[in-house]
């Protein structure tokens, strides 16, 4: 097997340095529509994912603005009354859950980027790739149709037996959510096949990035957590077609039953989404500190912690639900333990930072935008899981504040970061750094400004999901809804020098950032193979006390029967020094 | 995929180094997949447990209504199934061609006559009225008011891997036409032993469900 006797073996490696003007990338390998929807690249898969969660990102948060508009007032407007309100706001929160955070970062950045990390040619399986793509799409339509008949309006954890009596269109929208189910599954299994089996020779497993990690626990969660989401949304489709009897008291079932069952794979769901982004902070702080990240191993096993732990939390959402004492307990005690290996990390982070040569970059700056919400989010977290606290604050705004602070604070601007991070890589340009800043600059206010209010409202007891208030809330909906403007016109801004960067901007050298990570050792785009040689590590992806053509090693490979030359020319004045490398 | 170079055998698809990396995948990634399919069916035998300790007469009344003998035929023949997909299998390794083939027509007629006998099994229930959910059931030979959940219960089990059982005849026909082309041998034999590490969990399941839901006093 290549990866793991490769460590014994004496190798005779060349260095290949990326050239700066590649001709042969994979965006010019295969072009036209049809080329792309059947390709079996990772590159353009993860590009389809991204524009596809982009899309959805818009689309919810189109939804966000109507919510937070409707709010402005308590009474009823124009173009919203309160069953129109109840369809917004499960719809955003269906879409951003299952269309936008779950795929975002694993399926669209995690896709182009792994195998690059791992100096592989590709995933494991490209074929059950691009068939997970496909059942994305096929998800999303099931969604659509949903919208076009009667909406849904049970919020996105649809509880019973709500669910399961609501006129609006349950069976379509779970469904889709069961497909999509389906999607995540594969590339899990794609991924974790992917990290065990096709690393470069020297990539040992003290030597794997730590978004390679991070993406290892989120797969592993993706696979033990989504077939029980799969078979609670079966069950409930069931209930509500033919009346089972398991979940809903007037047939003989118990509404407990489904919450258990939902957040057993909702709470891990929530890792799924952030997990990933642990991993791009990692990779981003490192780069930008030109340092070595502190505590390696800290932060790798504690992702592997979180998605162990992150199993054991669920009964946290159902403490006012009836649970026994004991059981409340004890889920609020493992719940204060998830914080341990959460802040393992924080704190590691941080130390990295110490006597870095920082440059505050647009990707960095949003990794400082993450440490500061991310941790007021994870702090609220705590503060939810103790029991007589959360009593008054269960089904309030407050919860409301918490998950936008982690999800939209933690996950969309790691997100954010690793969009910004690995463009240059993706695309072959650069985006406009100053305009990269403003709207960094404008999301981090506009969020505050959003949400923050919303900690103060819901701890005085406004509750979540209502269409109406007193006017003792007025001013916070109000600063909350300027907030959500804010926001939006930070990614307006944003969408603009993306699209702008993508015709107009400054072509990217291939190591933009003068990272040590393997993916910049490529050509900015890469090749079809990402690599035109296998790629030989010697050192681990943070080492910078070590020089650049120490991490630019590789085997040259015949052309691999593609017929094309490989761009990247082997560095000659080195060749000697290079010839044989004992790994290990 | 254009060609290959002369180094890279037909069956080894580009990304992977050679034969061995490739079949190491696969059998990983089946492997990875069974987990998954474990945690699926843990979902219901999960619901199954939650409501045999709520309501234990429930469950021992109710499944005095399945037929015994016909479960235990069908135990047999899927484990019949399960020994000729492995000979399948070695017959693979052995570059035993006549072997593959007869194998695993045997493998698919039997998950056919699992079908068969689950068939006469649901039409006999439907017949005499009893239907999943509580607005369709009719029956009354059984004192509960929640008869209806066990058959609930007992439809969606046996529903979902009766539907793991087409896809595993699909599976194998599949098998079967790329076996009579000669694209498996000791060289190369990855899909078939995958397809047979799936078939054994099917069955597998069906070794769980029939005691839970036809031997239960
Ligand atoms: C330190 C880690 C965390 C802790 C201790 C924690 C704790 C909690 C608790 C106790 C609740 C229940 C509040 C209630 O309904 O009464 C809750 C709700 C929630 N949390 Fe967290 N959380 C953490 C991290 C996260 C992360 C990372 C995410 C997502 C990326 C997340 C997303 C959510 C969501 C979506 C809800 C609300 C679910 C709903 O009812 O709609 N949490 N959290
Ligand atoms: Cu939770």
């Amino acid at each position: 097997m290549a990866t793991a006797e490769a460590t014994t073996k004496t190798l005779k490696v060349q260095r290949f340095k990326p050239s700066e003007n590649p001709t042969n990338t994979y965006l010019t390998d295969e072009k036209g529509v049809w080329a792309w929807m059947t390709t079996v690249d990772h590159k353009k898969i993860g590009i389809m994912y991204l524009v596809a969660v982009a899309f959805f990102f818009a689309l919810g948060g189109f939804l966000a603005i109507a919510l937070r508009t409707k709010l402005l007032t308590g009474a009823s407007i124009d173009f919203i009354d309160a069953d129109a309100y109840n369809q917004l706001f499960t719809l955003h929160g269906a879409i951003m859950v299952f269309f936008v955070l779950v795929p975002s970062i694993p399926a669209a950045l995690g896709n182009f980027i792994m195998p690059m990390q791992l100096g592989a040619k590709d995933v494991a399986f490209p074929r059950l790739n691009l068939a997970s793509f496909y059942i994305y799409v096929v998800g999303a339509i099931f969604t659509f149709i949903a919208l076009a008949l009667n909406g849904l309006d049970t919020g996105w954890t649809f509880y019973t037996p709500y669910s399961t009596e609501s006129g609006s269109s349950v069976i379509w929208v779970t469904t889709g959510v069961f497909i999509l189910g389906f999607s995540s599954i594969l590339t899990g299994t794609n991924f974790i096949t992917t990290i065990h089996k096709l690393r470069a020779p020297g990539i040992t497993w003290s030597k794997l990035p730590l978004n390679i990690w991070a993406l290892y626990a989120t797969s592993v969660i993706q696979v033990l957590a989504t077939p029980v989401l799969a078979i609670t949304l079966l069950l409930l489709i069931m209930e509500r077609w033919l009346g089972i009897g398991i979940f809903d008291p007037a047939m003989g079932g118990d509404p407990v039953l489904f919450q258990h069952f939902f957040w057993f794979y909702s709470h891990p769901a929530v890792y799924i989404m952030i997990v990933p982004g642990f991993g791009i902070i990692s990779e981003v702080i490192s780069t930008f500190s030109k340092k070595t990240v502190f505590g390696y191993w800290a932060i790798a096993l504690s992702s592997l912690a979180i998605a162990f732990i992150g199993f054991l939390v669920w009964g946290h959402h159902m403490f006012t639900s009836g649970q026994s004492a004991v059981a409340t307990t004890v889920f609020s005690f493992l719940t204060f333990l998830v914080g341990i290996p959460t802040g393992i990390k924080i704190f590691n982070w941080v130390a990295t930072l110490y006597k870095g040569s920082i440059k505050m970059d647009t990707p960095m700056l949003y990794v400082f935008i993450f440490l500061f919400l991310f941790s007021i989010g994870g702090f609220t977290g705590i503060m939810l899981g103790t029991l007589s606290v959360n009593i008054h604050l269960h089904d309030t705004y407050y919860v409301v504040a918490h998950f936008h602070y982690v999800m939209m604070g933690g996950t969309l601007i790691a997100l954010l970061a690793g969009l910004h991070y690995w463009w240059p890589k993706m695309t072959g340009k650069m985006y406009n750094e100053r305009l990269g800043k403003v709207s960094a600059v404008l999301i981090f206010i506009g969020f505050n400004v959003t949400f923050l209010p919303q900690f103060v409202m819901g701890s005085q007891g406004m509750p979540r999901r209502y269409y109406n208030y007193i006017d003792q809330f007025a001013p916070f909906h109000q600063t909350s809804t300027i907030g959500s403007y804010i926001l939006g016109v930070g990614f307006l801004i944003m969408l603009y020098y993306l699209l702008h960067s993508l015709f107009r901007g400054e072509k990217a050298p291939a190591n933009p950032w003068g990272s040590r990570a393997l993916e910049w050792q490529a050509t900015s785009p890469p090749d079809f193979h990402n690599f035109g040689h296998t790629p030989v590590v010697i050192h681990g992806p943070y080492d910078y006390h070590q020089p650049m053509e120490e991490f630019q090693l590789g085997i040259a490979v015949d052309t691999n029967g593609h017929g094309k030359d490989t761009h990247v020319e082997p560095d000659d004045p080195e060749l000697d020094k290079w010839k044989n490398y004992s790994l290990g | 995929m254009a060609n290959h170079s002369s180094t890279h055998p037909a069956h080894v698809q580009h990304h992977f180094v050679d034969s061995e990396q490739q079949f190491d995948s696969a059998k990983m990634g089946m492997w990875v997949f069974i987990v998954n399919e474990v945690l699926f069916f843990g979902g219901l035998f999960c619901a199954y447990i939650v409501f045999r300790t709520w309501y234990p007469d429930l469950f021992t009344q109710a499944a005095t209504q399945l037929d015994t003998f016909w479960g235990a035929v069908n135990t047999v023949v899927l484990i019949g199934s399960s020994l000729t997909v492995a000979m399948a299998i070695r017959s693979a390794q052995k570059n035993q061609q006549r072997g593959l083939e007869i194998n695993l027509l045997i493998t698919i007629a039997l998950a056919c006559v699992f079908l068969v006998i689950k068939y006469f099994e649901y039409s006999h229930k439907i017949h005499i009225g009893i239907l999943p959910g509580a607005e369709n059931y009719t029956f009354e030979g059984i004192d509960h008011p929640l008869a209806h959940v066990f058959f609930g219960i007992y439809y969606i089990m046996t529903g979902v891997h009766g539907l793991h059982v087409i896809v595993g005849i699909g599976l194998m026909l599949w098998i079967y036409f790329r076996a009579r082309k000669g694209e498996f041998g000791s060289e190369y034999y990855t899909p078939v032993e995958i397809t047979g590490l799936y078939w054994h969990l099917v069955d597998l399941i069906w070794i769980f469900l029939f005691p839970l839901l036809y031997l239960i006093e």
